[in-house]
């Protein structure tokens, strides 16, 4: 046993206990939520965002990776607060509630 | 910040992520559960903003507010009854941007702080998480267009399955040579890299659609789930190449939740997944059933029968399904509730998990409409309840509740249904007497104890509450 171990096998160790996790996580989110889960897992895989970040922050600009980076931005940017507001308002309509009852429609 | 204090701050972000979705176990914590999954996000965002600080930022941020607000927008405006397709736009903006993020760490790597050349084993996840996210990003477009309801204008969107013969084979065929092109562009060096790498994202683009317009409407409650899943591993897949635990750790998420619910969607229909994804279910016997059910008397009422039958029960219980969504009769539906809770009856909701167009559909409408949700029940907890049952009341809903779903030999036999042919009365509110998705007659409507309200869900609604 001599040297480092090799970052693919890091991540790969990341990956199964992520998996893992997730496993675990997501059977106990109650039926009723599914469609909330659905549009905030959306939301966080948009975490992706990162990497356009980084595609697209070079000080030198490079029309083919910074030009697709910061499109990406603009993509996820779409997700991450379409999909975090979204799930936020379905989520307010599973509120007990008392207060509103004057509002119609 | 250095590289440490970097990593330490995307833990702190993927911790918030997996408590964003324990919050969601029940109503009462989701709120927060969605609160932590904001401020992973911000965390991410604003760590990885540290990073790039000497470079363009300007342009970073001005198409962060861009996308934010239009996300903002979207999130606002759309109407509950438009989730399924919102969901797909969104699945396929993550699929895009994976691919342009995959574009951009081909032509420079050494942006994301792997080395230049990239490494083998980086060239080989790069390759994973573009083809996984081009496949997504046109994958989804087709869902969006079936789900949108956009058949009519262009064929390839039509909620009925596309299929022409030869079609697994083609597929099988492009799965194999863009395999062959991935394997190329990993085996290839910096100069020759373009030419696979292209090909290699064409055919997934092509496959993309390719593998989704088999499918039918009512198996879109797989395909979302399925989608959903895909958009999680191509975010791992660029995870990888890029060395980011954080992006693998948040795609893995979103990748086994996806995963799980195409899992539920799949069992809840008896079928296996790859029966669902090879397409097709429904297409051929459709016709026929829709020709025979005609000849077989029903007993029908109109909308006042069927609240004075309600008015004069104790329990009621009432089955939505897509129809209710296309209706829009969310609304009606709880001013039905209502007036028959004022009367004193016990009215409850039973949730059949692939009722709608995707996981959950008809709990978020219900919600909408401010109905209680200790009210609405899961298929295996009120299916018992339904001999003691005096009225079901079934709001477009069909192959859910078909009887013959217990009759070995059917389709749809082992598919599990809502019993409500054990309730004393059925009352069936439908457009009309064609066959369901499954193309099959429905037992349930012949039965004597059932009486048919044919006409609109919302319409025929809104007439029992004015009877009632």
């Amino acid at each position: 046993m001599t040297g480092t171990v090799d970052p693919t096998v890091f991540n790969l160790i990341v990956f199964v206990l992520a998996v893992f996790v997730g496993y675990h996580v997501v059977w106990n989110v109650t039926p009723a939520l599914h469609t909330p889960l659905m549009s905030v897992t959306n939301a966080i895989s948009s975490v992706i965002i990162v990497g356009a970040i980084l595609a697209a922050g070079p000080a030198t600009w490079d029309w083919v990776s910074s030009g697709a980076g910061v499109l990406a931005v603009a993509l996820a940017a779409v997700n991450v607060f379409g999909g975090f507001l979204v799930t936020r308002r379905m989520l307010e309509m599973f509120k007990k509630k008392e207060r509103k009852a004057a509002k119609a429609d | 910040m250095t590289a440490n204090q970097v990593a330490l701050w995307y833990l702190v972000a993927s911790v918030f992520f997996i408590l964003a979705l324990k919050g969601l176990s029940s109503p009462e914590t989701s709120r927060r559960g969605n609160l932590f999954g904001m401020i992973g996000m911000a965390i991410a965002v604003v760590t990885t903003l540290a990073i790039v600080a000497k470079g363009h930022v300007e342009f970073i941020i001005l198409a962060f507010l861009v996308g934010g607000s239009v996300g903002a927008l979207v999130a606002k405006r759309v109407e509950m009854t438009q989730m399924p397709e919102l969901v797909a736009a969104m699945h396929s903006l993550v699929g895009l941007a994976a691919v342009l993020i995959a574009v951009a760490a081909v032509n420079n790597p050494s942006a994301f702080g792997v080395p230049d050349p990239m490494p083998t084993g980086n060239r080989l996840e790069l390759f994973i998480g573009t083809f996984v996210g081009a496949i997504t990003f046109t994958g989804s477009i087709i869902a969006f267009g079936k789900l949108a309801g956009l058949g009519k204008k262009f064929r390839l969107f039509s909620s009925a399955p596309v299929v022409f013969p030869g079609q697994h084979l083609l597929n099988l065929a492009l799965l194999l040579v863009m395999l062959g092109f991935g394997t190329w562009f990993f085996l290839s060096g910096p100069e020759g890299q373009w030419p696979p790498f292209i090909v290699m994202t064409l055919i997934a683009l092509a496959l993309g659609v390719l593998i989704i317009i088999p499918i039918g409407g009512a198996d879109m409650p797989v395909v979302i789930s399925m989608l959903n899943s895909y958009s999680g591993w191509a975010a791992a897949g660029i995870g990888f190449s890029l060395n980011n635990p954080m992006l693998i750790i948040a795609g893995s998420l979103v990748g086994s939740s996806g995963a799980i619910l195409s899992y539920i969607m799949c069992k809840a229909m008896n079928r296996s997944f790859f029966n669902v994804i090879l397409g097709g279910f429904g297409a051929a016997e459709g016709a026929v059933a829709e020709g025979g059910g005609e000849a077989r008397s029903v007993r029908s009422g109109s909308a006042d029968d069927a609240a004075y039958l309600m008015g004069n029960a104790d329990t009621v219980v009432i089955v939505p399904g897509y129809g209710l969504a296309v209706a829009r009769a969310q609304h009606a539906v709880k001013e039905m509730t209502d007036k028959l809770q004022e009367k004193g009856i016990n009215v409850r909701f039973a949730i059949h998990p692939v009722a709608g167009r995707m996981p959950g559909h008809m709990n978020v409408l219900l919600a909408e409409a401010e109905i209680p949700y200790d009210i609405v029940q899961e298929m295996e907890d009120i299916n018992s309840d339904f001999s003691n049952t005096d009225v079901v009341l079934v709001l477009g809903a069909n192959d859910v509740v078909n009887p013959l779903a217990r009759k070995p030999g059917s389709p749809i036999y082992g598919m599990p249904i809502l019993d409500v042919d054990k309730a004393r009365t059925v009352m069936v509110v439908k457009r009309s007497m064609a066959a369901g998705y499954a193309g099959l007659d429905n037992e349930l409507f012949y039965m004597d104890k059932t009486m048919m309200v044919f006409g609109d869900a919302k319409k025929v609604v809104e007439d029992m509450v004015k009877a009632l």
